[in-house]
């Protein structure tokens, strides 16, 4: 089954092209990478598949709705780039910002039952951060924060996960265990991801396919593909390369 | 105690006690939404309503709510198009708000009435009064607590709570309408001029002591209550202006705590070197 297609998708800010005739797929239970370069698109396709903006040409379908008269958006979980790096001084606990969630479930004028603290519980549970539960988010580190996010994402238990940037301003072993996380999350629950990364080389260990964004295009490739690519590249300078995969 | 023998004091307690209840929950929501100035905005603004509802011989009560109602929810539209210069957007209604205060006053024959706006009269209230902050502060109290998660994820991530099914737009206007009312009966009460204070200083407060929402929640109503009270009986004692006295118990005790919290954490620091 296909979580997310797009077919010829255009998209321009103005009369500039963001995206030009975009055609891809993500399968249910696939592990997917998004890369490009800075400015290449990539939050833009996000913000279309989120249906935060509409394209200028072309189809989005998200669990096989038009993305225009799609109304189940509590299926799709996502994790923001900046993550809760604005909200340090946000006065909530870990378990309150995952509970936020949960508020189309329990309801408008509901109040949170046990089961609703028990789903919290087990989502932060997922992503090993069960004993933060009562932390305030700005006692956590950079990666705990994100690890809440993620729970956040999970405990609507959505069909497919989109993480923008997420290991942005993480050190490599927290960037590590939070993709380890991620490829136990697909392989032993079958949650389709697709993650946007800049970090190519280690996110190619962990993913299925790899889309790459570059030049208003895109060119669905295998990880080894990638790795290949960069490898071949990697004596010219970044500012000298042509693109980032060594596809274009 | 002697205090308590007048009714205009027990009045006032009583209507101090209410509007400490629901001001700094409306405020918590304000303050994390990076939008104090919005108190300040409304409350100005609502002296334009006071001005044109004594001209046009209505409650000016209602006319500073049906001007604090246009003028908030003027902001939250310029907010949606400039969302990155919400501050600016307080500030652009904020000076309409005075000018049009300004302007209108001058054919106010009645400037008693249009001063007691202006720095509050907590020690004037009529029964009519106490009902109209009772019933309001009942309306706006059931508000906050059935929008409690709501207001909550709103405040956090507004893109994250659309997303998650919060019909975002509705529950903005509820607490756009919200804010109005309460900004503006609070002002009859302590004045325009400090009804801002007061929807900001114990949440401050509460931040620094809450470690969760919850809890930043129930300081600040629990702070509130006692700066109302303390504030009036030093008031009444120091012969004081109620208003003022209340807002400046606020930011003593403010100032206290953010010195309790920094002296407390050199001493966790040496202990541990």
């Amino acid at each position: 089954m296909l979580v997310l297609e797009t077919k010829d998708l255009s998209f321009s800010y103005g009369e500039t092209p963001v995206l030009t005739n975009i055609s891809f797929q993500l399968r249910q239970g696939s592990f997917a990478a998004l890369i490009g370069p800075n400015g290449a698109g990539k939050s833009t396709l996000l913000k279309l598949l989120l249906g935060e903006l509409l394209p200028t040409s072309g189809t989005i379908q998200v669990l096989g709705k038009d993305a225009r008269s799609f109304r189940g958006w509590r299926r799709i979980g996502y994790v923001p780039q900046d993550g809760l790096a604005r909200h340090a001084d946000f006065p909530a606990s870990a378990r309150e910002i995952v509970q936020a969630n949960l508020c189309a479930e329990i309801g408008l004028c509901r109040f949170p039952k046990q089961k609703h603290r028990e789903q919290v519980q087990r989502a932060l549970g997922l992503v090993g951060m069960e004993k933060y539960g009562k932390r305030l988010i700005g006692a956590l580190s950079g990666g705990q924060r994100q690890r809440v996010l993620l729970a956040r994402a999970l405990v609507s238990s959505p069909d497919v996960m989109i993480l923008d940037e997420p290991t942005s301003g993480m050190d490599q072993e927290s960037a590590e265990d939070f993709y380890k996380l991620l490829s136990r999350l697909n392989m032993n629950r079958g949650l389709t991801i697709l993650m946007v990364s800049h970090d190519v080389e280690r996110i190619c260990d962990h993913v299925s396919q790899v889309y790459c964004l570059e030049h208003n295009t895109m060119a669905g490739l295998t990880p080894e593909q990638v790795l290949q690519g960069t490898r071949e590249h990697r004596h010219i300078p970044k500012e000298e390369r042509n693109c980032i995969c060594g596809y274009f | 105690m002697a205090i308590f023998e007048y009714t205009f004091m027990q009045r006032a307690f009583l209507v101090g006690i209410l509007l400490a209840a629901i001001v700094p929950c409306v405020g918590v929501v304000i303050v994390l939404k990076r939008l104090s100035m919005i108190g300040d905005a409304l409350s100005h603004t609502s002296l334009a309503g006071v001005a044109g509802g004594l001209l046009l011989n209505i409650n000016p009560v209602l006319g500073a709510t049906a001007a604090c109602v246009g003028a908030a929810f003027c902001i939250e539209a310029i907010r949606k198009k400039l969302p990155r210069y919400a501050e600016m957007t307080t500030a652009i209604v904020m000076s309409a708000g005075i000018g049009l205060a300004g302007v209108l006053s001058g054919f106010v024959h009645s400037t008693a009435s249009f001063n007691s706006f202006l720095f509050g009269s907590i020690v004037a209230i009529s029964n009519q009064e106490l009902i109209w902050v009772a019933l309001v502060t009942i309306f706006a109290l059931l508000v906050f607590l059935f929008f409690y998660k709501e207001l909550f994820y709103l405040a956090l991530d507004e893109r994250a709570a659309k997303l998650a099914g919060v019909p975002v737009g509705a529950v903005n206007s509820i607490f756009t309408i919200l804010i109005a009312v309460t900004i503006s009966i609070a002002a009859r009460t302590v004045g325009a001029l400090i009804v801002s204070s007061m929807m900001v200083i114990p949440v401050a407060c509460g931040m620094q002591l809450g470690k969760s929402y919850r809890q930043t929640v129930l300081w600040s109503v629990g702070l509130a209550e006692l700066f109302t009270v303390s504030g009036l009986f030093l008031a009444y004692y120091g012969q004081l202006k109620p208003g003022g006295t209340i807002v400046l118990v606020g930011v003593v005790c403010l100032l206290l705590i953010l010195i309790g919290k920094t002296l407390l954490a050199r001493l966790c620091r040496t202990r541990y070197t």
